[in-house]
């Protein structure tokens, strides 16, 4: 062990001007009348996502003979919609997110995120909001607009949502991925691929860009759009090459959610990983009547490395994963 | 192994989108056409692993155009080239445990231990009274190695470095 690991990973100043930038986003959102609530880290149920994982612990209740597992959660997303579905109405949170089987420049196993939510609002005046929040903390101009079709096909020279796993595995190997993209069988795992090394390092340079309508595939926990079937109500924030944030005009359709969910287990089945518990109570409360709202989620850390100019997550955590 | 030569992981860059599927993009060097290549992969492939075998031995001496290792148990020799000491020549110090990598018997990589203690050749003087924690500045080792050391070491001394990051740990103790 390196005999100065017991210091932090970030210097004092940053976590100063950390802390700076944690009140300047409640300040935002108290002005807004968004109420800030702080959900379970630790649930009985966590995300499906077969790009997901979760850390598992034992909970050894005092009265009862047999331990439960629980997961630390990857995004405070199914709590605080919960709430929504609840009558909370508008609402954020800062808490701390745990995605296992993640390390690297901008990724650490746990992280601070910031989601929010806002009944009656679409992605797109949610996109607005996000934008003004990101002038008042990195001090850039407004952000461009722009749809996943057109930034893909004018960075790679297709079209992700008609081109066929064949025309995108030709175009994966052109590009120096022939071994990865001979064995692929999955379309939308060619396409992140192409999308984050050859189209994410060139966008959002001088000022953040959204990228809309995300393939229908990708959709998440978004609705797919009333007008393309082919696109979901998805969008991305990325600035100098950072993924910032990921929001959703949310779906509101539990029996669509409940197939989701059991799709992504499917997969989960087919890629030989465990099979995820799905979260009864957000389906329940999805079907009681989740109001019409999109929400957000922007990594903190992330925000933050491009406030202060900082190339590596581990500048802006106190203590990283490998000194915690 | 990758296209019939062992391999040896330079860089691993970790690439998630928030939603999707994770990558790592690799910088790996072929040890034995010493080849620098970059490589996707998935998370979650695998590669077959080199059947390579570490040993321990003792460095002896350099011809300067072989490396000259020794078992301290059969006293058996071996030699490697420039290729398998490569940038670990400036940490090789004489009687000191190296590990080698041994492929087919022969050695492919040379790593030095962990702390090695060698001796300054030479450093500009430093302020007297001056103590640690400032920048140092950078001194040359008897081995052709720099690192920067604290201000008040001196020509002559004996300092201990970590080879994995190049960084002055202390004055040795004698």
């Amino acid at each position: 062990m390196r005999t100065d690991n017991w210091r932090p990973s970030a210097s004092i100043e940053v976590l100063k001007q950390r802390a700076l930038v944690l009140q300047k986003i409640r300040h935002f959102f108290a002005v807004r009348d968004v109420l800030e609530v702080d959900t379970p880290a630790l649930s009985h149920a966590t995300v499906t996502d077969e790009h997901l994982h979760s850390f598992s612990t034992q909970f050894n209740h005092p009265f009862s003979p047999q331990a439960s597992t629980l997961y630390l959660q990857t995004s405070p997303e199914f709590a605080m919609k919960r709430l929504l579905s609840a009558g909370s109405g508008a609402i954020y949170q800062i808490c701390k997110s745990f995605r296992n089987e993640e390390t690297g420049r901008f990724h650490n196993p746990e992280f601070t995120m910031l989601e929010w939510y806002r009944p009656g609002y679409d992605h797109l005046q949610l996109m607005t909001e996000i934008d003004q929040l990101m002038q008042l903390i990195m001090g850039c101009d407004t952000a461009e607009r722009v749809t996943y079709q057109d930034i893909f096909k004018q960075h790679i020279g297709c079209c992700p949502l008609t081109a066929s796993l064949t025309d995108i595995k030709t175009l994966a190997s052109q590009l120096g991925y022939a071994e990865l993209a001979a064995s692929e069988s999955n379309k939308d795992t060619l396409l992140m691929l192409m999308f984050s090394q050859h189209v994410e390092p060139y966008i959002g340079q001088s000022r953040p860009c959204f990228v809309m309508d995300f393939p229908a595939s990708q959709a998440a926990l978004a609705k797919i759009s009333p007008t393309n079937a082919l696109v979901a109500e998805r969008f991305e924030l990325y600035f100098q090459g950072i993924e910032l944030a990921n929001g959703f005009h949310e779906l509101t359709d539990g029996p669509e959610q409940l197939r989701r969910f059991e799709q992504d287990n499917i997969k989960r089945q087919n890629m030989g990983l465990d099979i995820m518990p799905v979260d009864q109570h957000f389906i329940a409360a999805i079907n009681f009547g989740l109001p019409p709202c999109a929400g957000v989620a922007l990594g903190i850390d992330r925000l933050l490395m491009l406030a202060l100019s900082c190339s590596k997550i581990d500048q802006v955590i106190a203590f990283e994963n490998s000194r915690a | 192994m990758l296209d019939g030569e062992p391999c040896n992981i330079l860089e691993n860059e970790f690439v998630k989108p928030g939603k999707g599927q994770a990558f790592s993009r690799v910088k790996i060097r072929k040890l034995i056409s010493g080849k620098v290549i970059e490589k996707t992969f998935k998370s979650g492939d695998s590669v077959e692993g080199a059947d390579v075998m570490d040993t321990e031995l003792a460095y002896l001496y350099t011809d300067g155009e072989f490396w000259h290792f020794m078992n301290n148990d059969t006293f058996e020799q071996i030699a490697a080239d420039e290729k398998a000491v490569g940038e670990n020549v400036k940490w090789l110090v004489e009687n000191d445990t190296c590990t080698i990598t041994l492929w087919n018997g022969a050695p492919i990589v040379v790593q030095p231990a962990n702390f090695v203690e060698l001796e300054i050749t030479e450093t500009d003087p430093g302020l007297k009274g001056d103590t640690a924690g400032t920048g140092g500045k950078p001194a040359t080792l008897s081995s052709g190695a720099v690192v920067r050391v604290p201000l008040f070491v001196q020509t002559g001394e004996v300092v201990r470095v970590d080879t994995r990051s190049g960084e002055y740990v202390s004055r040795a103790q004698k």
